[in-house]
């Protein structure tokens, strides 16, 4: 909470970013403290190991200093309240935080957690469900992954052969 | 690149280590946390360490971009491939029980098949993204 004040008051987008790998690092921790250590790996790999940098990254070819914008903004303020309040309105019906009994709990997640050696000889259930039960899901994300990198390499690096400035190759 | 020689001797000795728990990470996921995705994001993490602290040039000698574009899409088709293998063989798209001769020690074979294809994937790409933001901020 302090973290992310901090970030919205910040002017210094380095700052920003550093900012931001610390609430990355304070998101796993909190996954870890929820028993969740697949996700808090990732999390702190990729949100505050590899976004970080490459933030940097971008912070080394843009200026670093935000704008102090013209107006002021009321809308933008009004809509994320009113968001929020709406998400905290929503959870007031959620049943009860690590209920037993939740339909989440009692569809197919027992089924897999019972038959996860048997049938694959994979003790982790989370990576039995990931790449075994959940295939397609993961074929997918893979691909996300591959198309997003293809994606940036050719805006990145496309632009670069056509013309030595920004905007220089018009052919 | 002139760092600070502690710092250069420092990145040099934990090098290897990343990448022996990036391994492990990777090997280990059936049994412990982890898997293809954070096995491939901590080896492209040692890339860009070595690429912060000794150069692009010292990081692409190890690394060279044919071997990391063609990294991108070789995942991907190690972990399509694996489904079609399924195919051939008269089974469903991704069903892993037929490579090998029990069911459940070929989803053991498909499961480890699958996560090298995310792994190779994962490290391509992002490897390539800061390779590429680098090379643009030159």
């Amino acid at each position: 909470m302090v973290v992310t004040v901090a970030i919205v008051r910040q002017r210094s987008l380095l700052g920003v970013v550093v900012l931001a790998g610390i609430y990355s690092f304070l998101m796993a921790s909190v996954l870890i403290v929820l028993d969740a250590v697949d996700v808090a790996m990732t999390e702190a790999s990729v949100g505050a190991g590899i976004s970080t940098v490459l933030l940097l990254a971008t912070l080394h070819l843009i200026k670093t200093t935000e704008m102090r914008s013209v107006r002021r903004q009321i809308v933008p303020l009004l809509v994320v309240l009113g968001t929020g309040a709406m998400l905290v309105w929503g959870t007031i019906v959620l049943p009860p935080f690590g209920s037993a009994d939740t339909p989440i709990h009692r569809h197919v997640a027992p089924r897999y957690l019972a038959d996860t050696i048997k049938e694959t000889h994979v003790p982790n259930a989370v990576t039995s469900v990931l790449a075994d039960y959940r295939g397609y899901d993961t074929l997918g994300e893979t691909t996300v992954i591959f198309t997003a990198g293809i994606g940036v390499l050719l805006l990145l690096r496309g632009r670069r052969r056509s013309g030595p400035t920004d905007g220089g190759g018009t052919l | 690149m002139t760092l600070d020689l502690i710092l250069r001797i420092g990145t040099k000795l934990i090098l290897p280590f990343i990448l022996l728990f990036a391994l492990y990470v990777q090997f280990h996921g059936e049994y412990g946390p982890g898997g293809g995705f954070q096995a491939g994001v901590i080896t492209a993490g040692m890339i860009i360490l070595l690429a912060i602290t000794f150069g692009l040039a010292a990081a692409q000698r190890v690394a060279p971009w044919a071997l990391v574009q063609r990294m991108i899409p070789l995942g991907v088709l190690i972990y399509a491939g694996t489904g079609v293998i399924g195919l051939l063989l008269g089974k469903n798209y991704l069903d892993y029980s037929v490579l090998s001769h029990d069911a459940a020690h070929g989803h053991v074979w498909g499961i480890f098949l699958v996560e090298a294809g995310v792994l190779v994937t994962v490290a391509g790409t992002m490897t390539a993204l800061f390779y590429a933001f680098v090379e643009r901020g030159r």
